[in-house]
């Protein structure tokens, strides 16, 4: 075992499908100890979801819940159940951080409050991750992803330059809206933990996925407020439509993202009009802007004669910020990421040999570690007996009456 | 209990970046409290300065950037040349009394200026050093540059955003967002570390690395079954409905989302029993994402004669996911946004009264806050140098006339 950046960190996880289990995979896969509690019987909802191999369902191959899960250790418990509470309690005296994503209701219900929970442990760090926040007459309203996609303001935007505005705002693809929640959430998990390093104060973080995602847009969000201007899909007009093309390509779509003058010194000589750069019309981006119209035309058509990896590889190589719209298939074969290692083997005891993403930075001291996802209930003697102390005999007897 | 504490206070950042995701990951910081010095000059300004990349807003002077302003509190600003040597010594002085450092130039470009990972170890050891670029600082394509736009489309999210017949949708800046939020997250994690060891480090991000992990399930799905996904507008692979629907008003739209039968029943009650509802090709998953087409259709016939609060009162009393699809105008008129304090106003001085968004998380004991609006263009020039570095006015003077301070 190297050096691991969270090492040390001991966190309960008590949360299921995305954000939750992202955020501490997050903290898992920099090494800190995660246990994740899971309904006995049933587990994580992720486990019901693909992909699985050869789309043969099974609750131990969700690749879903294979790679929201690296890292970390499993449990099963009910803690509804009085014993179930008095385990969970232990545990949450263990524990520096809980991480949670249930309804707020719920956790009162529970007697699981952050006041409460404090009473067993001083320094407790608990993060809660819900739809809307835990206070707000919303707090109690049911979401998924998609409708965390267009609370926060971000589906109204989408897709930009419309067809039509009588077609429906769209949501970002697969789980990527509840991914990047949780990873603001790790980041106000982390920096509580930090300040817990001096302080010894330990702290509840309310982490609202609305909200999270409001911050995503958040030059648009405020637009309203400071412009009286209310962003929708429509057309993408002056610098930003000059700017952010999406273009039509031989094999697909490309974009350019020429932000700044030189780009497009170095894009009018990728697509043969070098004499450009000199033209007045195109003095500064301003003026491109306003000129743009003119040349569309030809960048157009000198797209749709080429690939997408040669107009890509041509125009890196004269320093053009341009990059082709990929395939699935194309971003798991691509060399570039062969050549990071960006793509893990890890292989787990039920769903054999699995091929996933490891974390997205490279740390000089700190590597990243990506350990199988645990099978439900596979550390309940570990942590119960040699961590709680609980009996062999014990444990039968709490898995008879359904509480581990 | 009111307190001033924030969780990263006494932490000094010295940020070289520019644009969206470098400035959000050091905002991200300012607002848990450390202290982040910006630096810029007038051969190298902050481009959202000058314009919006994505509205193509123009604004007029370097200090009156809405767009600065939302993506710069709480910072401070200098203005340092970096083609000059003394403007380079200055950095690295700047960096003995910093803590974190972090930059989003091309890879090698900062190693060429003499301010890459190596030289500033040697007149800081511990320092933590964030290099974020677009596709990482190794491999083949190390040298390549790219913004949002081109970070998801090389992740692949590009490709699982739009409506199916429709182009693939690039998602502009808000993915420089996520990027910027996995580099704070990468930075305070490198903190805990040296916190515990002593230790600094280097962290490499790759901006379309941090986009690619949130679709890890759809890259095993070809990883595991050589299937590659493709866009699919609002739709689920499982779960039907699940869209957004026309409601009356202006383009106005609720999103309804429901995941098993007992929701399906709940809203077939809630609508009234229509007798569409009740039909047997509506009444298990399987059967409603076969017909799926047809249920939106039934469904957005529903919906238009209602508005969108009324859908989402009707429906979440009966525990149906369906919520508006809020635009910024929505936003700033909802209740719930409203009592939660999401935005804030604060007094700019050129701009006057603006508003900006509150921070994304509620601490109890050291929450994360706005303390003031971004700087302007080399603000704080005389507190950085003269009081941090200890520089005389005259010094100070003396570089702004030779454009080193520039």
């Amino acid at each position: 075992m190297g050096k691991k950046a969270l090492e040390g960190t001991k966190v309960l996880e008590y949360a299921s499908f995305v954000s939750g289990p992202y955020c501490s995979k997050l903290l898992a896969d920099l090494g800190a100890e995660v246990i994740k509690i899971e309904r006995p019987g049933v587990g994580d909802k992720a486990r019901e979801r693909g992909p699985f191999p050869e789309d043969l369902p099974h609750p131990e191959k969700s690749g879903l819940f294979l790679y929201l899960n690296t890292s970390k250790k499993g449990i099963t418990l009910d803690p509804k159940s009085t014993t179930g509470k008095k385990m969970f309690l232990e545990l949450v005296k263990w524990a520096d951080i809980l991480i949670e994503d249930k309804p707020p209701k719920e956790m009162e219900g529970l007697g699981f409050t952050y006041e409460e929970l404090k009473e067993v442990n001083q320094q407790l760090i608990m993060t809660s991750i819900t739809p809307y926040g835990e206070t707000g007459p919303y707090r109690d309203y049911k979401a998924y992803h998609l409708n965390i996609c267009h609370v926060g303001g971000l589906g109204y935007l989408m897709p930009p330059n419309s067809p039509s505005l009588e077609r429906e705002p769209l949501k970002a693809g697969g789980h990527s809206v509840d991914c990047a929640c949780g990873v603001n959430a790790a980041l106000a998990t982390v920096s509580a933990l930090y300040s817990r390093g001096v302080t010894g104060e330990g702290q509840s973080i309310d982490v609202s996925k609305q909200e999270s995602l409001m911050n995503l847009v958040r030059v648009y969000a405020v637009a309203y407020a400071n412009d009286k201007v209310n962003p929708n899909r429509g057309p993408i007009m002056g610098t930003a439509a000059a700017m952010g093309g999406l273009k039509k390509c031989k094999d697909g779509y490309i974009i350019a993202t020429l932000a700044e003058r030189p780009h497009w010194a170095r894009f009018f000589k990728l697509i043969g009009k070098p004499e450009w750069d000199e033209d007045e019309r195109f003095k500064d981006t301003l003026a491109i802007a306003d000129h743009y119209n003119e040349i569309d035309p030809y960048i157009s058509e000198w797209m749709m004669s080429r690939t997408r990896y040669e107009i890509y590889h041509q125009g890196q190589e004269l320093g053009c910020p341009i990059a082709p719209v990929r395939s699935i298939d194309e971003v798991v074969n691509d060399p570039q990421l062969k050549g990071r290692d960006f793509f893990v083997e890890v292989d787990h005891p039920e769903a054999g040999k699995t091929v996933f993403p490891r974390g997205p930075y490279v740390f000089s001291e700190t590597p990243w570690q990506g350990n199988p996802a645990p099978l439900l209930g596979q550390h309940n003697e570990e942590i119960y007996c040699q961590k709680l102390g609980y009996t062999k005999e014990d444990m039968v007897r709490l898995r008879e009456s359904g509480i581990i | 209990m009111e307190t001033n504490k924030r969780p990263l206070d006494g932490i000094r950042v010295i940020d070289f970046s520019q644009v969206w995701a470098g400035p959000y990951a050091t905002l991200l910081l300012a607002l848990m409290g450390a202290e982040v010095i910006k630096v810029e000059s007038r051969k190298r300004i902050d481009g959202s300065r000058l314009s919006s990349l994505t509205t193509g807003q123009r604004f007029s002077g370097f200090d009156s950037s809405t767009v600065y302003n939302e993506l710069n509190l709480n910072k401070m600003d200098i203005c340092l040349d970096l083609g000059q040597p003394k403007a380079i010594e200055l950095a690295k002085r700047l960096v003995t009394i910093s803590d974190v450092a972090l930059q989003n130039f091309r890879p090698g470009v900062m190693d060429r200026l003499g301010l890459g990972y190596e030289a500033l170890s040697e007149v800081k050891p511990n320092i933590i050093y964030l290099s974020s670029s677009a596709c990482g600082s190794t491999g083949p394509e190390r040298a390549y540059a790219g913004y949002a736009p081109g970070f998801a489309s090389l992740s692949g999210l590009a490709s699982l955003t739009g409506y199916s017949d429709g182009p693939p949708f690039t998602m502009g800046g808000r993915i420089d967002l996520i990027s910027a939020t996995t580099s704070a997250f990468a930075i305070v994690a490198a903190l805990n570390y040296r916190a515990r060891t002593g230790e600094g480090q280097y962290i490499d991000l790759s901006s379309s690395e941090s986009i690619s992990v949130t679709i890890g399930d759809v890259l095993m799905d070809y990883t595991m079954n050589r299937r590659s996904r493709r866009r699919d507008g609002n739709h689920d692979e499982v779960m039907a409905p699940h869209n957004c629907y026309r409601c009356k008003g202006e383009d106005d739209w609720i999103s309804i989302a429901i995941s098993n039968d007992e929701e399906w029943r709940a809203f077939v009650n809630a609508i009234g029993n229509l007798d569409w509802a009740r039909d047997e090709k509506f009444q298990d998953a399987f059967s409603r994402k076969q017909n799926e087409d047809e249920l939106d259709r039934l469904i957005s016939q529903w919906t238009i004669n209602h508005t969108k609060y009324e859908v989402m009162d009707m429906l979440q009393k009966a525990g149906v996911a369906a919520v508006p699809s809020f635009s910024s105008e929505d936003l700033f008129n909802d209740p719930h946004l409203k009592e939660r304090g999401f935005a804030t106003e604060l007094e700019h001085p050129i701009m006057g009264k603006t508003t900006v968004l509150s921070p994304p998380w509620k601490l109890s004991a050291t929450p994360a806050r706005i303390t003031r609006h971004a700087p302007l263009f080399g603000e704080h020039n005389n507190y950085v140098f003269g009081e941090l570095l200890g520089m005389s006015q005259e010094e100070i003077e003396t570089l702004m006339e030779e454009e080193v301070i520039h």
